[in-house]
């Protein structure tokens, strides 16, 4: 596997890993635009333009993008979050070409009216679906008390009311700043041909239009406090609790993934022998999450209505149990896990290509798996409990939802 | 291809079955150990029996305890898991393919000499019905499970995870006898894939499994089908379709004109269903349609969510277009279709999760593992003659259908099953 990269004069960036052993190759333009890139006015307009991007350009009908993604056998998608869109296709070697092709064309989409006003409909019925599923909403609302008015409080997927007074010319205005040639990405990985690559894009994507974009990566000062959101037919209690985290950018990540393994991984961890084991809750995890410029630490359960209080406790003790230390055989066993989940990672093409992409959203320099492996097995037990003293978990902003009104902060 | 399919498998005296397919490419392994345990033998008064054994069996035993078997797989890089279905409970997991035999060792030692504590049952039991809480608030989920039982009846239509009743009424005493009597060897399936050698993989597993002496068990009859169309009323903004009708079994001959057919259905962003109900009418933003086997029986499983007020419209719109399949398939959808088919086929070979739960499935329904050359001819041998003769002898239907939401709807008695 080596890196190949090549920028093309308006600034868009080409990057590929290549293999020529793999068996396929994966390709996907990767945008820093996302939910923090947003005004509260038009709340939810790059997920609704991550779907109106499949819908049609000046050749292509919406129809045709559909056939052909599936003429090439493509796996293909596309996700939006709070710092990045990623349109992404899988396919055999032998469909380079016409993928990037296609792949180029769908990035300047036409936007037409009526094709908006259908897949409005299309969105609204995805908040709808959300809003039936755990944690309810709580997610969005725990985002937004956390982060109050900093741009990572606004939801991904917006509301119904902000999505639905959305017009097509203000979902231009925010394509036209934020799909400059300079905030995107073309990465591939797998088995890639590299210079016809570099061939292709230049002259599919070299004529588009470089505007100057402002990403405002402000450090968010977090509000602490306790939400309980009411859902009565809700059978179980959802907790989730935010507190500060180191960011994209700091190297105490790799101390605090080590360290949240250790507290609160999904198996083997304090809080999986805490709640999980004895059959206390349903879920429980905690993990760490980084933003450009801002960090978070998640911590979550799910459980009978009745049992919440109590495991709440139960979570905050393991939290002030960090502050006290962890072992060096917590330490090895969870370095352990995360080398051997970067090695089942490092084994598959997609994921690499969204090693890459995601490297260069976070702008960082790009690592190989065995590197980004080395960063983890660096960690000391010093650097983990320094970390668990310099982001205290219990001290945070927690959200409760479900019929149990009557939760509070331990 | 990029490399050659390396695939083998051999059948021990005591009835076990290992497959294993080599990818010395790889640097790591996955595995699966299937037992013939599965929810298939629950009594109806206990069911939630075989998931709540298989819980116990991963409690401790062989010496390690509980805390001790978690550490000493972690301890090798094992992302581990257990799980229960309708035929088999397994346990498998994926780690550096150096540390493979021991991953086995530790797991046949822990699950051969399960301690099933006392001690450790009511933690047990509290975990399966967490599980069983936890499906409640999956509401997509539970009007499939509801249809699933309908369709296919006890056992083969169970939710694995069992019920609370069930499992509240389960003794520690249930917990062992049904381990004595199903954790044997005869009609077990433990699958390899990753970086491994064949020989060597073989004379372990046949050392570690010697003691485990053979008691065939025999497969129930299905019983309590219900037919039709059901409603569960519940407050939601969704509101939940499901759709089933029988089609042919994975084993089938036919099966491969089947899978065309519904692959025109629902496969892609250009199949008809999410064509008319997603793209054209912007309907719902879930909808799909997916072959099913168990064993010599098969269905199509059918999904939509929407607003309440879509509801009735969606479903008119999916069954229409199911029914609009006997009017047959065109060639573009099948040429599209071929290629996904065989795009789909290649990726799959990169990954030993993918692999093992392939070729355990493989041997599970075909008692072999089909080659990718054998497929890529089924695949080549899809002609729209071909489809739409099947399609004439097999319109879909007769239709059971289950809605999770706030309203009932109207279902034409033409749709519904007798």
């Amino acid at each position: 596997m080596n890196l190949r990269r090549h920028k093309l004069a308006n600034g868009l960036t080409i990057l590929a890993e290549v293999n020529d052993a793999a068996y396929f190759a994966a390709y996907g333009f990767f945008v820093k635009a996302g939910a923090r890139d947003e005004t509260p006015e038009i709340s939810g307009v790059s997920h609704f333009l991550e779907h109106m991007v499949f819908k049609g350009t000046e050749k292509r009908t919406a129809d045709q993008v559909n056939l052909e993604l599936d003429e090439l056998g493509s796996s293909s998608n596309a996700r939006t979050g709070e710092e990045s869109t990623i349109y992404h296709s899988a396919v055999l070697p032998e469909f380079q070409g016409h993928i990037v092709e296609l792949l180029s064309d769908i990035m300047r989409p036409s936007l037409r009216n009526d094709d908006f006003e259908t897949e409005k409909k299309v969105i609204i019925e995805e908040i709808m679906m959300y809003q039936d599923q755990p944690p309810y909403g709580g997610q969005e609302l725990l985002m937004s008390s956390y982060f109050g008015t900093h741009t990572l409080g606004q939801s991904i997927l917006g509301t119904v009311e902000t999505v639905g007074e959305l017009t097509a010319e203000q979902m231009r205005n925010y394509f036209s700043r934020q799909y400059s040639p300079g905030n995107i990405a073309f990465v591939a990985s797998g088995k890639v041909c590299f210079d016809k690559l570099i061939e292709d894009v230049e002259k599919y994507c070299g004529g588009w239009q470089a505007y100057d974009v402002d990403r405002n990566i402000a450090v968010a000062t977090p509000t602490f406090g306790f939400q309980t959101l009411h859902k009565e037919n809700s059978h179980l209690q959802y907790i989730m609790q935010l507190s500060p985290g180191p960011s994209t950018e700091d190297n105490d990540r790799f101390a605090m993934r080590v360290l949240t393994s250790v507290l609160g991984d999904d198996g083997g961890s304090r809080l999986f022998w805490e709640l999980l084991d004895p059959g206390l809750a349903e879920s429980a995890a905690i993990g760490n999450c980084e933003f450009l410029g801002t960090g978070t630490v998640m911590s979550y359960f799910s459980c009978p209505p009745e049992l919440a209080q109590e495991n709440l406790q139960r979570l905050q003790k393991i939290q002030l149990s960090a502050l006290q230390g962890v072992s060096q055989k917590e330490v090895d066993l969870a370095k352990q896990k995360i080398a051997s989940q970067i090695l089942l990672a490092s084994e598959r093409t997609e994921s690499r290509m969204f090693s890459v992409g995601m490297q260069w959203i976070n702008g960082l320099p790009y690592k190989t798996p065995a590197e980004i492996a080395a960063d983890y097995k660096a960690v000391t037990l010093e650097q983990c409990n320094a970390v668990a003293h310099r982001y205290p978990l219990d001290q945070n902003c927690t959200v409760s939802v479900g019929p149990n009104q009557n939760i509070n902060r331990p | 291809m990029a490399h050659q399919q390396l695939i083998n498998h051999h059948i021990f005296d005591n009835g076990l079955t290992l497959v294993a397919q080599s990818m010395p490419w790889l640097q790591s392994a996955a595995f699966t150990f299937g037992l013939p345990a599965g929810c298939r033998f629950d009594p109806m008064d206990k069911q939630g029996l075989s998931n709540l054994t298989c819980e116990m069996a991963f409690r401790g035993g062989g010496g390690y305890s509980n805390r001790e078997l978690v550490e000493a797989l972690e301890g090798i890089g094992c992302d581990y898991y257990s799980s229960t279905g309708i035929y088999h409970t397994f346990f498998g997991g994926a780690l550096p393919a150096e540390n493979l035999i021991q991953a086995l060792e530790i797991y046949l030692r822990t699950i051969g000499g399960a301690d099933l504590a006392e001690s450790q049952f009511e933690d047990g039991r509290n975990v399966c019905l967490q599980e069983v809480y936890g499906l409640e608030d999956d509401l997509a989920g539970k009007a499939m499970l509801e249809l699933r039982l309908r369709h296919y009846g006890h056992p083969f239509g169970r939710n694995s995870d069992g019920d609370v009743q069930g499992l509240e009424s389960a003794t520690i005493d249930d917990v062992r006898a049904y381990f004595r009597r199903y954790y044997q060897p005869h009609g077990a399936i433990m699958a390899v894939a990753g970086n491994c050698d064949w020989e060597k993989l073989k004379a372990h597993v046949e050392r570690i499994t010697a003691d485990m002496k053979p008691d065939p068990v025999e497969m129930p009859k299905a019983a309590d089908e219900k037919r039709g169309y059901y409603h569960i009323p519940f407050e939601s903004n969704q509101t939940h379709l499901t759709f089933a009708w029988p089609w042919l079994p994975y084993r089938d001959d036919q099966y491969y004109l089947a899978r065309a057919a519904i692959g025109v259905l629902s496969d892609g962003m250009s199949s008809r269903l999410f064509h008319e109900v997603r793209e054209k009418r912007g309907l719902c933003y879930a909808v799909s349609a997916n072959c099913h086997s168990i064993l010599d029986r098969g269905a199509v499983f059918g999904y939509s969510g929407t607003t309440t007020q879509s509801a009735q419209e969606t479903m008119n719109v999916f069954l229409a277009e199911v029914r609009g399949l006997a009017h047959g398939v065109r060639k573009d959808e099948l040429d599209r279709l071929k290629v996904q088919f065989r795009s789909g086929l290649i990726m799959q070979q990169e990954s030993c999760r993918s692999r093992v739960s392939a070729i355990a499935g493989d041997m599970f329904h075909l008692g072999r593992v089909r080659m990718l050359d054998e497929i890529n001819e089924k695949i080549n041998s899809l002609t729209v003659e071909r489809v739409n003769q099947f399609l004439a002898e097999h319109v879909p239907g007769p239709f059971d259908i289950v809605t999770l939401g706030e309203s009932e709807l109207e279902v034409n008695d033409e749709f519904a099953s007798a």
